[in-house]
């Protein structure tokens, strides 16, 4: 018999960005609220105080701050004939582990989704004809629109201490900033980055060819900051020990720095880690949740009830919780009926190495996760997809994350991978090379899904999650023209002896690392029987459970999740505190 | 700031101290890392001497004595010590592999080991059983057994021609390693080698920044918010270990 906790009004399972949101929303307006955080508690003092948090080997090689592998990992496998297998260690993506999630090992690249993302299949369909998606394509709208979410993206904004040079304020181009941004109801609260040497040259060389860059948005503070919730950031200082480390300046936005703090003052709000959910409990009819279960730190099985579950787990892993706790009906991609699963979505990530002469330097180790020139010109729907016949876009730029060498050791093509002549390759090239990195987005396939693995299980004994997807024809299109692109670009820049560009190829595989951005399975939208959870994130089934998060995805942009899944989370507690708790159990009108 | 020197000027002092490092006893395995020559020089004397004249620890946390050897012997060939420099013996790279494989990594932990095991397909990524310890053990035994089938001796008292005929061989998986492809075993070995020669020296590689120095990489200094927009700068600032600042 598991033991049973006393009962709260809301529990959220994860204590990262979402958890952190909601929670702290709702505990200020009176609901009793616990987050139940599986991994440690990590502070920026003292956990990631420096020098001993700039460690590639530990934080980048070693996956401190990643889920880990040996507890939890996903199975995977291109077609449905194939037997999926456990990816057992990370190559493809790093999922987020401990306090703060993948809040505290990101990079801090800060988007706003475009408005045609919101609306893909009916603004391609209306602009190109219905024809431009293949029939393998399940590409949908969501149930809300950007103008809805702007508010909310403000919000979050403020949180984060965003810095960035508006480009649209309230529908007018501002000089310096991205023409193609969606338009913003505020400026940034910070000013953009520093530029480094290698995306100047890269917003030269791209400003020459008629492109727009500018300076990546980031959630990276430029100056000391005071946030909405009257917490202190610090600026950033370009220490080069970002993606995958927790930032011990108070730079980088994470819950801890941005949020808990204030959550733990409020009475309400009960933060409890080593407390790792193994499902949600539901009542008899199926009808509404009573709680969840999780085993804490010692092992033991505890039950802990609550009027309001909200599931705020790393991406896709909300979508395993559906499917351990029968939620929803899960997808077959034989009849494409059912919708736990839909949907599954990753990046079309691909890049130009460039190979500069020797006086050039780029000091790689004088960065920032998010430090970057990029542009525009071919995201979204920025270009004509007519003459193209493929949906989606991409951005291209130069990133300085990091001149950590286990990693950053380029070589150009046909370089020994050791010996002598890789050494003096690896010393001849390792200032004066950088990849332009292209993101682009990625549609999802009739047969790509997500579900639970029929062999394999966790250290809890509970079913992996299982990945089942390959690349449509129109993202390798897409890939492959973004690639020359970029590599026009790289050929333009000033110092480029050489570059190579490599764009994406099927087959889609995780024995590399793509992003972390893993998407899908719980897709918000307007019909149930292509949706698990309507606009509010509330689950069409189960009314009195919540999903956020990238799980909600119907497809992926090529702009970075986090300050869409933070506006979310805004729209989310708004809608519980304003709608859902007026009349409890019911489906959000 | 210090990045006043000219590359020549830099090259040469970066000489120097390779010179002092390679001349110097290194640190037994269990001691704390060996973050500059001065400790290593401080060293106990009557460590291990290998068959071509190198020091090694006379502590090991995981190797045996033979595998220890041929472990230092191969990635001696991985990164060798030539006109550029020293490599990763001369970076005590052996003793950050003992260390990593007595460790949590080389002991499984973040390793999915659950059966079945099933070969896969390359977009399934690492499927075999082993721990990177086991892989290690085995691969080394193996790469020796090669080395006496092929001339008569330890992999360790092979030419340098022949190490590098032999690891060549081994990357592209044509070495029968029983159970264990020769090139995933090839392919482990130099992503550690790597490791040991690039990570922070607190680990026990990378002794006296040699892999650091190699490359121009600083370490771990604190800020470069005055340094980042001076576009192309020379920065010729010796490297810092997290050793050196705490």
């Amino acid at each position: 018999m598991a033991r049973v906790m006393p009962a709260v009004d809301v529990v959220l399972v994860g204590g990262g960005w979402t958890g952190s949101v909601i929670g702290k929303e709702l505990a200020a307006a009176g609901q009793r609220v616990v987050v139940l955080e599986r991994g440690q508690p990590r502070w920026t003092s003292p956990d990631f105080a420096a020098p001993g948090v700039r460690d590639e080997l530990k934080y980048t090689r070693r996956h401190e701050l990643h889920q880990n592998t040996a507890m939890e990992t996903y199975t995977f496998r291109n077609r449905v004939d194939q037997v999926a297998l456990p990816m057992r260690r990370w190559q493809f993506a790093y999922p987020g582990n401990h306090l703060g999630g993948a809040g505290v090992h990101w990079s801090g690249a800060y988007y706003r989704w475009d408005p045609v993302e919101f609306k893909l299949r009916s603004h391609y369909s209306k602009r190109y004809g219905a024809a431009i998606f293949t029939d393998d394509i399940t590409a949908q709208d969501w149930p809300l629109t950007y103008d809805e979410l702007e508010p909310y993206f403000d919000r979050f904004d403020r949180l984060v201490g965003a810095s960035g040079l508006a480009g649209n304020l309230k529908g007018v181009i501002q000089p310096g900033g991205n023409p193609f941004e969606p338009w913003r109801s505020n400026p940034y609260p910070n000013p953009p980055m520093k530029v480094p040497h290698a995306p100047a040259l890269f917003g030269e060389a791209a400003a020459k060819l008629g492109y727009h860059p500018y300076i990546q948005p980031t959630a990276l503070s430029t100056r000391p900051y005071v946030n909405s919730e009257g917490l202190r950031m610090n600026s950033c200082v370009y220490c080069g020990f970002c993606s995958n480390f927790g930032c011990e300046q108070f730079a980088k936005a994470s819950p801890q720095v941005c949020i808990l703090p204030a959550a733990l003052k409020l009475p309400t709000f009960e933060l409890r880690t080593g407390a790792h959910v193994l499902r949600v409990d539901l009542d008899k009819d199926r009808k509404a949740a009573r709680g969840v279960s999780y085993v804490d730190g010692a092992g033991m099985e505890t039950f802990q009830p609550a009027e309001v579950v909200v599931l705020c787990t790393f991406a896709i892993n909300n979508t395993r919780l559906l499917l351990l706790s029968s939620i929803g009906t899960p997808y077959d991609p034989s009849t494409g009926k059912g919708v736990v699963g839909r949907n599954y979505t990753h990046q079309t990530s691909s890049g130009v190495s460039l190979f500069f002469d020797e006086s050039t330097n780029i000091n790689p180790f004088m960065g920032a996760g998010a430090v970057a020139v990029t542009m525009d010109d071919f995201c979204s729907d920025n270009f004509d997809h007519g003459p193209l016949g493929f949906v989606g876009g991409g951005y291209i730029q130069i990133q300085v994350v990091s001149g950590a060498p286990i990693n950053n050791r380029p070589t150009p093509p046909g370089t020994p991978a050791w010996g002598s002549a890789w050494k003096k390759a690896a010393q001849r090239y390792y200032n004066h090379s950088i990849p332009i990195t292209i993101t682009a987005s990625n549609l999802p396939v009739r047969g790509g899904y997500l579900s639970l693995d029929p062999t394999y299980t966790d250290a809890f004994g509970e079913s992996l999650l299982r990945i089942t997807y390959d690349f449509s024809d129109n993202d390798i299109k897409l890939s492959k023209f973004l690639t020359e692109k970029g590599t026009q670009i790289g050929r333009a820049m000033r110092g480029v002896q050489l570059a190579v560009g490599g764009p994406r190829t099927k087959p889609y595989g995780v024995a590399a690392y793509q992003s972390s951005h893993i998407n899908g399975g719980a897709a918000i939208g307007a019909d149930p029987g292509t949706s698990v959870v309507n606009r509010f994130g509330q689950c069409w089934d189960v009314p009195n459970v919540f999903v956020t998060g990238a799980a909600l995805f119907p497809q992926n942009s090529c702009y970075n999740p986090t300050g869409t899944i933070g506006a979310l989370a805004y729209w989310t507690a708004d809608a519980i505190k304003r709608d859902y708790l007026r009349t409890p159990g019911r489906v959000i009108a | 700031m210090d990045n006043d020197a000219p590359p020549a000027g830099r090259r040469r002092i970066f000489l120097k101290q390779v010179a002092a490092v390679v001349g110097a006893a290194p640190l037994a395995a269990h001691a704390a890392a060996s973050a500059s020559a001065t400790d290593a020089a401080a060293a106990r004397a009557g460590d291990a001497r290998s068959s071509n004249g190198e020091s090694l620890p006379n502590a090991w946390l995981f190797f045996n004595a033979d595998e220890a050897r041929t472990a230092d012997a191969a990635l001696a060939r991985v990164i060798p010590a030539d006109d550029n420099g020293p490599g990763a013996r001369e970076a005590g790279v052996v003793v950050f592999l003992d260390r990593q494989l007595a460790g949590a990594w080389g002991q499984g932990d973040h390793f999915y080991r659950k059966g079945p095991f099933l070969p896969g397909t390359p977009q399934q990524g690492y499927q075999l059983a082993f721990t990177p310890a086991e892989m290690f053990r085995l691969g080394f035994a193996k790469l020796d057994e090669n080395a006496r089938k092929l001339s008569g001796a330890a992999f360790a008292d092979l030419t340098d021609a022949q190490q590098d005929q032999l690891l060549g061989q081994a990357e592209l998986g044509k070495l029968d390693f029983g159970p264990l492809p020769s090139n995933t075993f090839f392919a482990s070995l130099v992503d550690a080698t790597m490791e040991g020669f690039f990570s922070d020296p607190v680990h026990g590689g990378n002794r006296d920044k040699i892999g650091w120095k190699l490359v121009g990489f600083p370490g771990v200094h604190a800020s470069y918010a005055n340094d980042i927009e001076r576009h192309g700068i020379e920065w010729s600032r010796a490297p810092a270990s997290i050793a050196d600042i705490t």
